[in-house]
């Protein structure tokens, strides 16, 4: 398979001022590849999480360069980052982080609705479709605060595909969830990297779940330290 | 278009699911705006009924022969000192007859004049009500009293029988209520009037007036013009004051004074007769304005508030939102919206409870001796006091609400998503 490259960072430098001045983020070069399956590993507090919300655009406050699709995305707007991640960007959080109030389905159909390029049925039945592939369906009527952790995590899987986005990205989706749904998470993932060519990028403490991906990345202290495989 | 039903649902939702909070919000505008049009409504009605006391009884223009020492003494006009300092001592009005020169030809040209509603002649008589042994003194006011009913509502001031009755009959008189009640007379009684030249007529009683201001009440009457003419023995041209209302009243001071210089009289326009009221008004509306401006600032800082604390809540929702594409202007008119239909629902219920309150108040009894057509609380129901209300509950949630929501569009989702 050709190798395409969809995100590029080039000399990532963040940092955080508060309380004191601390360089998070030292020289961060990255590349992922159109349907590569990216872990990023390392101990709490080494960046990982910072440079995932630098690379999904929704942190703006960072030194060097941010690439999508051969696109610069430093210093767009925030209307126009918007759009980007509207459109080609999933995001998962460690938390669920779903409205409570709103239905299931109407959590997953949120940013459709936003892009606007389907019609209401459409969205539905893409929902619906996004909610049975992850055993879910059976939620959809319900409000998102009377699920259980894993199923949310799931809905909130399901509302960042979407989409149909060009990268999904996770900041530790299977840290709340159990082996078995750890399991049919990564498993939904490989599949659509597969079926798909999505491409995935995922910040994980799981040992298991990074070595079954396409390439690791080790971080620490701001810096990455090592790829493997290279 | 379809981001539009999507921030409106958004919108929806929030507000239906902190109901609560929703409900508050949108009382707190409810009562402002409600509380204004009362208020306001409430204190106009009062004022213009105010006004309209001292209004329907002034005539806009005023014409009568004034006593007064003539502007040119003789000796002003003496050659021989024209160089030197005049004194003139013991000035007295000079002598002058008290009706006014070519009344009926002044009339019959105020009459055809188009920025006059209309003119009416009066005669104004000093006599003595006879009461047995006691003698009152009084005006009888000789009036045209159709004209009079047209353009100065004397029959809201007529409490007992009514303008038609004295036109009816020639002998007929309207006795002030104050008279009335000394000389304990009623209505078909007759009294006796005596001119100050001797003269004595009966006059029978045909209504009651009551002006409420006892002054009057104690001393007018009015009867008819030609009965007034004949108790004083003059001929049908004798008429002492004119009065002229016209179209508009801000004309008043400057048609006077062209009316005293055209037919040398005296013209007392409005404004100068009721200085003092014109300062009354002016008052009573700044207390009516910066009470109901204090009121409307009051219902938008409870706007201010709410709105802020439900951004507070939400704070969460506006990460999740941004992260999952949704734009700072997005979340902007997510919360604008939320704020407008507070302002709106609160302002449409306001304006409903305003009226209610008014219409409770105009419905409660208010009776008084000053005021005998007056038998409930005055109200105005002014309709561009509902659509300030609106307006107002419209603005101040739009501007009570665009800070927070400003806020809401600038929040970076990084720091709430991060927890710091």
């Amino acid at each position: 398979m050709e190798k395409e490259t969809l995100l590029e960072a080039k000399d990532i430098n963040k940092y955080f001022r508060k309380p004191v001045l601390f360089h998070v983020l030292k020289d961060i070069c990255l590349e992922v590849q159109r349907g590569e399956f990216v872990a990023v590993m390392g101990k709490s507090g080494c960046g990982k999480s910072t440079l995932l919300y630098i690379l999904s655009t929704m942190d703006t406050d960072y030194d060097g360069e941010l690439f999508f699709a051969g696109e610069k995305l430093t210093g767009k707007s925030s209307f126009e980052l918007s759009k980007v991640r509207s459109a080609n960007i999933g995001f998962v959080f460690q938390f669920h982080y779903l409205l409570s109030e709103f239905t299931v389905l109407e959590n997953v159909m949120l940013p459709a609705k936003k892009l606007g390029q389907k019609t209401y049925a459409e969205i539905e039945a893409a929902a619906m479709a996004k909610l049975k592939m992850l055993h879910i369906d059976h939620l959809a009527g319900k409000k998102a605060y009377r699920i259980s952790g894993g199923e949310k995590q799931r809905v909130a899987i399901a509302r960042a595909l979407i989409n149909d986005p060009l990268i999904l990205m996770g900041d530790e989706p299977t840290g709340n969830l159990d082996s078995y749904n750890s399991e049919n998470v990564f498993q939904i993932f490989k599949q659509l990297k597969e079926e798909q060519g999505l491409s995935l990028l995922v910040v994980t403490h799981d040992n298991d779940f990074a070595k079954r991906t396409d390439r690791v990345i080790y971080m620490e202290d701001g810096r990455i330290l090592k790829q493997t495989p290279p | 278009m379809s981001s539009w039903k999507v921030v409106l649902g958004i919108a929806k939702t929030h507000l239906i699911s902190k109901m609560k909070s929703t409900v508050t919000a949108t009382l707190g505008v409810t009562f402002g705006i409600g509380a204004y049009i009362t208020l306001v409504s409430f204190m106009t009605g009062l004022n213009t009924m105010l006004d309209d006391l001292i209004l329907n009884q002034t005539p806009h223009v005023h014409l009568y022969n004034e006593v007064a020492p003539s502007q040119q003494q003789p000796a002003y006009l003496y050659r021989d000192f024209e160089n030197a300092i005049t004194i003139v001592h013991s000035v007295k009005p000079k002598q002058n007859q008290q009706k006014i020169h070519n009344a009926l030809p002044i009339i019959s040209y105020l009459k055809n004049n188009p920025e006059v509603k209309g003119a009416t002649p009066q005669l104004r008589a000093q006599i003595f009500y006879l009461s047995g042994a006691q003698d009152l003194g009084g005006n009888l006011l000789g009036v045209d009293i159709m004209e009079e009913e047209r353009l100065s509502n004397i029959q809201d001031y007529i409490v007992e029988g009514s303008p038609r009755d004295l036109k009816n009959n020639v002998n007929g008189v309207i006795l002030g209520a104050g008279l009335v009640k000394k000389m304990s007379l009623q209505l078909g009684n007759r009294i006796q009037v005596r001119s100050t030249n001797g003269s004595t007529i009966p006059l029978k009683i045909v209504g009651v007036y009551q002006s409420g201001i006892a002054e009057i009440d104690d001393v007018q009457s009015y009867a008819n013009l030609s009965t007034v003419q004949n108790l004083l023995g003059e001929a049908k041209n004798y008429i002492t004051d004119i009065n002229i209302k016209l179209h508009d009243l801000k004309d008043a001071p400057q048609f006077a004074r062209r009316l005293e210089h055209q037919f040398s009289v005296k013209a007392v326009d409005i404004n100068e007769a009721n200085a003092q009221f014109e300062t009354g008004t002016t008052i009573r509306n700044m207390i009516t304005y910066s009470v109901s401006v204090t009121l409307l600032i009051v219902a938008g800082f409870g706007i201010y508030n709410i709105l802020n604390m439900l951004i507070y809540e939400k704070m969460k929702d506006i990460a999740i939102l941004k992260a999952t594409g949704f734009s700072g202007t997005d979340v902007l008119m997510i919360f604008m919206s939320q704020a407008l239909i507070i302002g709106g629902l609160g302002g449409i219920l306001g304006v409903l409870i305003g009226f209610g309150l008014s219409t409770v108040i105009d419905n409660i009894a208010f009776e008084t001796e000053a005021l005998p057509t007056i038998t409930t609380f005055p109200i105005n129901y002014n309709p561009l006091f509902y659509l300030i209300g609106i307006s107002f509950a419209m603005i101040s949630t739009a501007i009570a609400g665009f800070l927070p929501s400003q806020k809401a569009k600038r929040m970076d989702p990084v720091t709430i998503i991060r927890g710091t």
